[in-house]
């Protein structure tokens, strides 16, 4: 039954409509292990909606998700999530009123059930996670800060650590770099081909400087099918991506 | 052991408001008001159940409900019917038809007890179902909406419905419930007289006792996982969800928290005033329930008490002297509370604090350089250090 063992995820046939207007449709991609995929391509192509579909946002309308050898399609969103995919919001989504290490706290994977959490205590494994993901998204010094005063790439830095404290197997960025300096853009870029090892990532991003410091493996969409898929490179030649999305 | 003191006490700000608010529950106003007002005031503090439970429902969660009347009046109702029985037994209820049911099914002409009031016969059955019961039915809408992600003005509309909906089955149908009168003329609990002074002190006490504890038992929970992932879900509900969680289950749990502590609250009314009514189940009681809480300051426990004992004392004050302007004037009161202090009595009161803290520094430290003597203020600092 498995073809290839190291395809984590598979999507096969993806297609949803809305109204008669297919988002995505009838998509194909496969993502393996330790896999870092970008996902680019102009506006309204689809980008966001296929991860809608992945981690359970948005139903499809026809095709399937699988995770693992593990449909995700039907699941719903906390289960999905349970299964190891994380997802990080186009718009940096951390809870603002609480400070860095309790955002990291809430997203530890123990006590999520309501009595689970009732019982829930801080036990030192939780608080050696917390410092180690902290200082993997530089914000070891942090900790005490409340959510609200960080920068924006900061934010952007600690919803990848909110995910990373749940150890996905599978981690869907959106955007990470968006409102970056150079410098952040950097660290993001070193950050990012550390975590990929043991997992697979599938990143959204416009700034194609940055795409080619990452991507091991490029998807073009376009009008919801994928106009061209491989390396930076290979894609970046490809008469039909530099016609519709990259321009001449 | 020492971190489940801190929780149930909150800290030393938590350990200060618990002692005010004990203080003046259990010293002041019993030994300042005469029983009347005493009475009273523990009416109000039974209110202040549904406004601790709206705490944590509408503020800490935020989920407005514009029905928690509905669970007090299920508790009250769930205590009044094993009152009502016991106050009609055979011989006091001789002049009857039918002796030995409730007076108002008399006069409906029912010749036995229906079949659900039959196990409000017995005292640990009902004194389960004061709580049970609301918990069951928040339990059952609570999963029917929050699976269907139903929240904000829908919600508060739905269970505003359901306030209207149970007010009205109870006002239609005299001969099962009381009708619009109620359940009235309760004596006793297991033959201890509730009308007598020395049983309203018992219950006055009681009352006090069982909110205190409940305040302490919402700090444990709140200074837990369970109040940051509530402040989580209130802020970025979305993230919550992908962060693994299923927030309708914990909006459910808390939803039927808040219903359970109504019941609670009912049940005690009940006992401490002698009756319950639809006048307390439909929507302006329940709306009044979420004034006491907004007065008070949503999102504080003790805030919530004091808001029932304002609104209710103001009640009371007005609607004796000036009873046509009483509507308008808890209204202008909302009005002004919402605008001036959107955190109510607590945080104006926060407010306060913040800003006299500088205030009082300033005035420690103008003291401390006006000292004319060097070495003393030298030793000050050390004694400080």
């Amino acid at each position: 039954m498995i073809a290839n063992t190291n395809t984590q995820l598979a999507l096969s046939d993806l297609t949803v409509s809305f109204d008669g207007f297919k988002a995505v449709d009838g998509l194909n991609l496969s993502i393996e292990k330790d896999e870092l995929r970008v996902i680019i391509g102009p506006n309204g192509a689809g980008k966001t909606t296929v991860l809608d579909l992945i981690c359970g946002k948005t139903r499809p309308t026809r095709g399937s998700v699988k995770f693992n050898n593990r449909e995700l399609v039907g699941l719903a969103e906390h289960e999905i999530v349970r299964a190891g995919v994380g997802r990080k919001f186009q718009t940096p989504s951390i809870y603002e009123n609480l400070s860095v290490y309790e955002n990291l706290e809430v997203s530890f994977p123990r006590g999520r059930s309501v009595f689970g959490c009732l019982s829930f205590t801080d036990t030192p494994d939780v608080t050696e996670r917390i410092q180690r993901v902290a200082e993997e998204i530089y914000l070891k010094d942090h900790l005490e800060v409340e959510g609200a005063v960080l920068s924006h790439g900061q934010k952007q830095w600690l919803e990848i650590g909110m995910l990373l404290m749940q150890e996905p197997r599978l981690l869907m960025l959106d955007e990470p770099v968006a409102g970056m300096g150079p410098a952040e853009r950097e660290q993001t870029a070193e950050l990012l081909n550390r975590i990929c090892k043991g997992r697979c990532i599938l990143i959204i991003e416009h700034d194609m400087e940055f795409v080619s410091r990452i991507a091991h493996k490029v998807t073009v969409l376009h009008l919801g099918k994928i106009l061209a898929e491989g390396s930076m490179e290979q894609v970046q030649n490809d008469p039909q991506v530099i016609e519709v999305y990259l321009g001449h | 052991m020492n971190t489940l003191y801190k929780r149930l006490l909150g800290g030393k700000s938590g350990l200060t408001n618990l002692v005010v608010l004990a203080v003046l529950l259990l010293l002041v106003l019993p030994l300042s008001l005469d029983i009347f007002r005493l009475n009273l005031v523990g009416k109000y503090l039974t209110f202040a159940f549904v406004a601790l439970g709206l705490v944590l429902l509408w503020g800490k969660a935020g989920v407005l409900s514009l029905g928690q009347g509905v669970f007090f009046g299920l508790g009250g109702y769930c205590m009044a019917m094993f009152l009502k029985l016991e106050a009609s037994d055979p011989v006091s209820t001789k002049i009857q038809s039918t002796p030995g049911i409730p007076d108002f099914m008399d006069w409906n002409q029912f010749t036995h007890l229906p079949a659900f009031w039959v196990p409000f016969r017995h005292l640990p059955f009902s004194l389960c179902a004061v709580i049970a019961l609301p918990v069951l039915v928040a339990g059952v809408v609570g999963f029917a909406m929050f699976r269907r992600r139903v929240g904000g003005v829908y919600f508060a509309i739905i269970t505003q419905a359901l306030a209207l909906l149970l007010s009205l089955g109870i006002d239609g149908n005299q001969g099962y419930t009381g009708g619009r009168n109620g359940i009235t003329d309760l004596r006793t609990l297991w033959g201890w007289d509730i009308r007598s002074n020395s049983a309203q002190y018992t219950l006055y006490f009681a009352t006090c006792a069982l909110l205190i504890m409940l305040i302490m038992a919402g700090q444990w929970l709140l200074s837990g996982k369970m109040g940051k992932l509530l402040n989580a879900m209130r802020d970025r509900e979305d993230r919550v969800r992908f962060s693994g969680y299923d927030v309708s289950a914990i909006k459910v749990f808390i939803f039927c928290l808040a219903a359970g502590l109504s019941g609670l609250g009912g049940a005690l009314f009940v006992l401490q005033v002698g009756f319950i009514s639809p006048s307390l189940v439909g929507i302006i009681p329940s709306i009044e329930m979420v004034i006491f809480a907004a007065v008070g300051g949503r999102s504080s426990l003790y805030g919530a008490v004091y808001g029932a004992l304002v609104v209710n004392t103001a009640k009371s004050l007005f609607s004796e002297s000036l009873p046509q302007l009483w509507l308008f004037l808890m209204g202008g009161l909302f009005i002004a509370v919402v605008v001036l202090f959107p955190n109510g009595l607590a945080g104006a009161w926060e407010l306060g604090k913040r800003k006299a803290g500088p205030l009082l520094e300033k005035i420690k430290s103008r003291r401390r350089i006006l000292l004319p003597d060097a070495p003393l203020v030298s030793a000050f600092e050390q004694e400080k250090s």
